[in-house]
């Protein structure tokens, strides 16, 4: 477990952070999905451009996804207050990354608490039930932080503010194997960060 | 490569040919999966007879040749009696109990007597079944303890032998195998879902992913040199392609739902991997290079999973969810698909022939080994509280 050897690869993905900060949209716009990813890594004219893509819905209505991840440099020296946002986590229907009517106030709950204090950042942990291949949960937890997310963006959040992190199946809220267990665990959790005192 | 596989039309017409009768004018490998379609999952195991071997190594071939495909009768009713002793060393002889010739008779020295009761049966399973055996092969898999943190381990295949790759108390995730003694993995070490380089050989290890949002499920490319992985930096879960050092990314998907688990045809062509379409779970599969994706389709069941691509090229096992977690097989090209046993995500020996899966059992997870041709299964001892995610060194 040498730590030296990471310094090049650091150092690389240092420089293709900064590539892509260079190339980043204005505060307050959301990218829609399938959007440009321009910037995203280190520019050529090979290589970095989408590949063929396909639409699932093909022929349906247009989809709309998050916009870009934030940057994860951006994140450091906060400290995370788990306590502030903990009455408003956003819970889902089984398989389902949709954010139901019924959390509305929980999402303008978050939303006040980003506006009126601006030197605030979010992260939001997307989690998910047992019921599902762990991959797939994976995957289907960094929806749901990225679609709440997203809502935030729309009520107007600066979405470069908040960083998403999905832990799948991995960190149950509740380490039952019921209806009530999952009805917890399919969740996006909202984290509030400050910055560090003196920094 | 695309004109060898069959599409979902000609394994329907393939089918209604084979009951009425055989097609001379198909190509032989057609004919091959065909007739293997009907044997996976449904073959009688090889009777044999164990005579001489007690403790560690009986145990041994016993593990060893029950997940190839063989099961134990009296010798009468063998078809091969296979005799020797495993005390101090493993020494052994297989006859064939219909022609009464002695197949080989060897003796093993050297390494421990665990090792050479796998060698043995290495040697029973090649000459009777044609293919190189698996005794001596290793896996990786992750070991969660109960409150979430874990730690990637590799063992022998069948779990003997465990060493902790990492020790990091984090998360962790989606081992997978890269030519040359190396690992890649998932971590939460850094704060977030990164993507590690770890070279068994000398414990050099790096981060070769680590966007904004998730970075999961690296896949390498047979030649060593690609990695297939999910990245969400762009909005949405979606398959990437880079160099295994991370340099030329390349976005393969950009669906507004979410893919999972890459992993590469044997030939490097294509990458299949798991998504939704017109919000159903399904099969896809991708060039490698970029290009239009397409459906892989899984008849007769349901929410597919998790697929890995045989390194024979002719099957694609995965997870079906359907109330539980099946096992199941589906022709590389898709069609009708064919449940072995229940458990989750699947990962091919490297003959093609025997899987490692993850189980469920008590709300706990274990790993399994499974002949994809018998369905005999034996799970293999646990490390921690859930063991989950096994990959099969190729």
């Amino acid at each position: 477990m040498k730590t030296t050897k990471w310094i090049f690869p650091l150092a690389l993905m240092l420089a293709l952070t900064l590539a892509a900060t260079g190339c980043k949209h204005k505060p307050g716009t959301v990218t829609k999905l399938p959007g440009t990813r321009s910037g995203m890594m280190g520019e050529s004219s090979e290589g970095t451009k989408p590949g063929g893509s396909f639409d699932p819905n093909a022929g349906g209505p247009v989809q709309t996804g998050g916009g870009q991840t934030a940057n994860a440099a951006d994140f450091e020296n906060m400290t995370m207050d788990r306590a502030a946002l903990a009455a408003h986590t956003l819970h889902f229907a089984f398989d389902s990354a949709a954010i139901k009517a019924s959390e509305k106030a929980s999402l303008e709950a978050v939303a006040a608490a980003l506006k009126s204090d601006s030197s605030a950042k979010l992260l939001i942990e997307g989690g998910c039930d047992e019921r599902g291949t762990e991959e797939y949960n994976r995957s289907l937890g960094e929806r749901r932080a990225l679609a709440a997310r997203e809502a935030l963006a729309n009520d107007g959040v600066d979405p470069s503010r908040i960083r998403t992190i999905s832990y799948g199946k991995d960190k149950p809220a509740d380490p039952g194997h019921d209806e009530a267990a999952w009805a917890k665990n399919r969740r996006a959790e909202f984290i509030l960060l400050h910055p560090k005192a003196g920094v | 490569m695309k004109n060898t596989f069959l599409s979902p039309i000609n394994i329907v017409l393939l089918s209604l040919l084979a009951i009425a009768a055989p097609e001379p004018s198909h190509a032989q490998n057609e004919i091959n999966i065909q007739s293997e379609i009907t044997v996976m999952g449904r073959a009688k195991p090889v009777p044999i007879s164990l005579e001489g071997f007690t403790g560690e190594a009986a145990e041994v071939l016993r593990f060893d040749l029950w997940v190839q495909g063989f099961s134990f009768v009296a010798p009468d009713a063998a078809q091969y009696r296979i005799s020797g002793s495993g005390s101090g060393s493993v020494q052994g002889r297989v006859i064939d109990a219909i022609s009464k010739q002695t197949k080989f008779s060897r003796s093993y020295t050297g390494a421990t007597l665990r090792k050479q009761a796998h060698a043995f049966a290495d040697d029973i399973v090649e000459t009777i079944t044609g293919k190189k055996g698996i005794g001596q092969t290793k896996i990786a898999f992750k070991a969660q303890s109960p409150g979430g943190a874990g730690e990637i381990y590799i063992a022998d295949f069948d779990g003997h032998n465990p060493q902790a790759v990492t020790r990091d108390n984090s998360i962790v995730a989606a081992p997978a195998w890269a030519p040359g003694r190396a690992l890649f993995y998932t971590s939460y070490e850094p704060g977030n879902p990164d993507i590690f380089y770890h070279n068994l050989s000398n414990g050099e290890r790096r981060i070769v992913a680590k966007f904004s949002g998730l970075n999961t499920s690296a896949a390498i490319s047979p030649d060593g040199t690609r990695m297939a992985l999910i990245l969400s930096k762009s909005g949405s879960p979606d398959v990437w392609v880079c160099n295994v050092d991370g340099s030329h990314l390349k976005q393969l998907t950009a669906t507004p739902v979410d893919e999972s688990s890459p992993c590469w045809s044997p030939d490097g062509q294509w990458i299949c991997f798991a998504t939704k379409m017109g919000e159903r779970r399904v099969l896809a599969k991708v060039p490698a290079g970029g290009g239009t994706a397409q459906r892989i389709p899984t008849s007769g069941v349901s929410n597919p999973t998790e697929p890995d691509w045989s390194p024979d090229g002719k099957w694609i096992a995965f997870t079906s969810q359907m109330g539980g977690f099946d096992i199941c097989l589906v022709p590389a090209a898709g069609g009708a698909a064919t449940v072995l046993v229940a458990g989750e995500d699947p990962s091919w020996s490297p003959n093609s022939r025997t899987l490692v899966c993850t189980r469920r059992a008590g709300g706990r997870y274990t790993l399994s080994v499974l002949d994809a041709m018998t369905k005999q299964v034996k799970d293999i001892g646990r490390i921690s509280g859930n063991d989950s995610q096994p990959a099969w060194a190729k």
